[in-house]
């Protein structure tokens, strides 16, 4: 009976990078590539984008902070999570309940709750979040708790592998139905819209909203800055090991759930906080973003750029959503054949994704160089 | 009394609809371990079969009964076209099947639209399942989701008997349980992947033929149902049919007693709950086969 078994991952070199040499580099190469990619993030793009490109380029940084998550629970620990919609959302969400609630002014409800007209008083649910301490720690903190309690039920009972990214999917499934049925508390299908100001700053304002970008930007440097730490640490060791061959890690005396929980907690974290800068960014967080389908489009980011990386998976998201905005807003028919090529294509053929060609044609040159 | 009576079969009638979908999930999932994500457009194709037929043919229940056979087979061999060009290269990384599956299912979707115009479309349901059975003077249940359940049974009967009895079922389950061993016993265990792929998908199709009896026709039609089907599949254990059936039904039953008393936006997070919770007490599924593996 072999089904049951964890799945035999076949010894792919792109796939399976040594820890030291690709993705998470050695010490002085990584403080040369953070240069490099903050001169990028604070130096070119604000000077060389205008209003509208930088704002566009925001939105996609969001988006590279959950493949950096994602890259680390699923490139780095196997666990192909379905599901990072869900700590998106409530990062998103407890970002807008508290702008919101700013943009109303004490003591009144939000917009949409008046339209409605179903409540007279705040819900008591919303209260702590018109404290912005509360609603800036409960925008990382809350998805990390989710993750905790989920991952500590799931990951103990050794549910893993498919039954795990199914889970992941039904959890959201579950969540995007329950906002929508909610409407007169969480403006259901529209979701939270219209936010206007952000602790204080006028979010029309366009120097504002450049001010948005460089906090989006900051916050996915740190973010790279986590991820590498954790992966070039013992710990990141461990989480390939128990990756590669979980049993073995258990029998060496670890116990694989811990390991994999820190790193779909870490990740649950990363995509809340992609999701509380998102809603200032973009100025909305609707259900339509955080369902089945904006789940799974995460992860195809991280698949195109290379899994198991550091910058692949960011790199390869905001490739994505940048293909996106130009190839679906002119050709909305062909962006969809081209979105299912790019599910297809990388991970039949390549499965280390683009960041793998660079290793690849760097060991060609290096044997071609012994072959001389 | 009556109320509990109909919204019990309410639920058993959800269950149906789940089991025809789980059922081809549960051979390609649950016996071969692929992911097919593109299993909810495969049941898209069987419902488009039956609206093409009616183009066709004019009686609304002669097509319903040929679309049968034919949207078995259509589906079928779209499901064989994906295992040999895509799903064939990645048995050994099954969650990459999901993935490129799900990329499939997006190609799909796209054709679909582009073929028959994204709207939903119609078709004639025959008339003798459009009225309904008054089984007592309040209870009224309607004809066609009495066949839907008896097509669901009269699948999994077919299925069960043809794995146990037939040469190609105990090939079947002979590659299940060890395909090495089956290998070097002389099995052709590429072409027993693709007949039961051929099976698999041809469920999807029969699915497809019934839903056009309860719902709208769409190019999305696929992705709402199949997260759940996947659920029966899990909770039912992997490769255990009559474990599908029971959470099939159980889950329905569930599913409008709950969504009954409270609503479908709570209904939704409190199954996932009682999943996760069930998954607590059985994480390899309701029923297992005993394995010396450590899983």
């Amino acid at each position: 009976m072999t089904t049951l078994q964890d799945p035999v991952i076949a010894p792919d070199p792109t796939i399976q990078p040594a820890t030291r040499r690709f993705g998470a580099g050695t010490g002085s190469r990584a403080v040369i590539g953070f240069g490099l990619a903050a001169v990028a993030l604070f130096g070119l793009a604000p000077v060389v984008l205008g209003d509208f490109r930088l704002g566009l380029l925001a939105k996609y940084l969001c988006l590279a902070i959950v493949a950096v998550g994602i890259g680390l629970a699923w490139g780095r620990g196997g666990m192909l999570t379905l599901g990072q919609g869900v700590f998106f959302g409530l990062g998103g969400y407890a970002m807008a309940m508290h702008l919101k609630l700013t943009d109303a002014g004490p003591g009144q409800l939000p917009d949409f709750m008046q339209l409605y007209g179903q409540l007279d008083t705040l819900p008591w649910w919303w209260k702590p979040f018109a404290s912005p301490a509360f609603a800036l720690a409960a925008t990382v903190l809350l998805p990390m708790l989710v993750a905790l309690l989920l991952g500590l039920l799931i990951f103990r009972r050794r549910v893993r592998g498919a039954y795990f990214a199914i889970l992941s999917q039904a959890l959201c499934a579950a969540l995007a139905i329950f906002l929508i049925g909610q409407q007169g508390t969480t403006g259901g299908t529209n979701g939270l819209t219209d936010i206007q100001g952000f602790f204080g700053y006028d979010l029309n304002d366009p120097l504002n909203r450049r001010t948005v970008y460089f906090v989006v930007a900051a916050a996915l440097l740190a973010v790279l800055g986590i991820a590498w730490q954790l992966m070039r640490s013992r710990y990141g060791e461990l989480l390939v090991a128990v990756r590669d061959g979980e049993e073995r890690v258990r029998f060496l005396g670890y116990d694989p759930a811990n390991v994999k929980l820190v790193a779909y907690v870490v990740a649950a974290g990363m995509a809340g906080l992609a999701g509380a800068l998102f809603v200032p960014a973009v100025g909305i967080i609707s259900p339509a973003m955080i369902g089945v389908v904006p789940s799974i489009e995460f992860v195809i980011g991280v698949a195109v750029g290379g899994r198991a990386g550091l910058v692949g998976p960011a790199l390869g998201a905001i490739a994505v959503a940048w293909a996106r905005t130009a190839l679906s807003e002119r050709l909305p028919s062909a962006w969809t054949y081209f979105e299912g090529l790019l599910f297809i294509l990388p991970v039949v053929f390549l499965p280390g994704g683009l960041a793998s060609l660079a290793v690849l044609l760097r060991r060609r040159t290096a044997k071609k160089e012994v072959a001389a | 009394m009556t109320l509990v009576l109909s919204q019990l079969f309410t639920g058993i009638s959800i269950g149906a609809v789940l089991l025809l979908i789980a059922l081809g999930l549960s051979l390609t999932f649950g016996q071969m371990n692929v992911i097919n994500m593109a299993h909810g457009e495969l049941i898209a194709a069987g419902a488009y079969t039956v609206y093409v037929l009616q183009k066709v043919l004019s009686g609304a229940g002669l097509s319903l009964l040929i679309a049968l056979p034919v949207a078995f087979v259509v589906a079928g061999l779209l499901g064989v076209l994906i295992e040999v060009l895509l799903i064939r290269r990645l048995y050994a990384r099954p969650l990459d099947t999901l993935l490129v599956t799900w990329g499939v299912s997006l190609i799909l979707q796209q054709v679909f639209r582009d073929v028959f115009g994204a709207p939903n479309v119609q078709t004639r349901a025959p008339s003798a399942l459009t009225g309904s059975i008054h089984v007592t003077d309040d209870l009224v249940i309607s004809s066609s989701r009495v066949f839907i359940l008896v097509l669901a049974l009269v699948a999994v009967a077919a299925l069960t008997a043809g794995l146990r009895t037939t040469p190609l079922g105990r090939r079947i389950r002979a590659v299940v349980q060890n395909r090495d061993l089956a290998a070097v016993s002389g099995l052709a265990t590429g072409r027993v992947d693709r007949l039961t792929f051929f099976i698999g998908s041809g469920l999807a199709g029969i699915a497809g033929v019934a839903l056009t009896l309860v719902g709208p026709i769409g190019p999305t039609m696929g992705t709402n149902l199949i997260v759940n089907a996947f659920l029966v599949v899990v909770v039912g254990g992997i490769g255990q049919l009559k474990g599908t059936v029971i959470v099939a039904f159980t889950l329905g039953i569930v599913q409008s007693m709950v969504e009954y008393t409270t609503t479908v936006s709570v209904a939704s997070v409190i199954v996932f709950v009682v999943i996760v919770a069930f998954l607590q007490w059985r994480p390899q599924g309701l029923f297992t086969l005993r394995t010396r593996s450590l899983a």
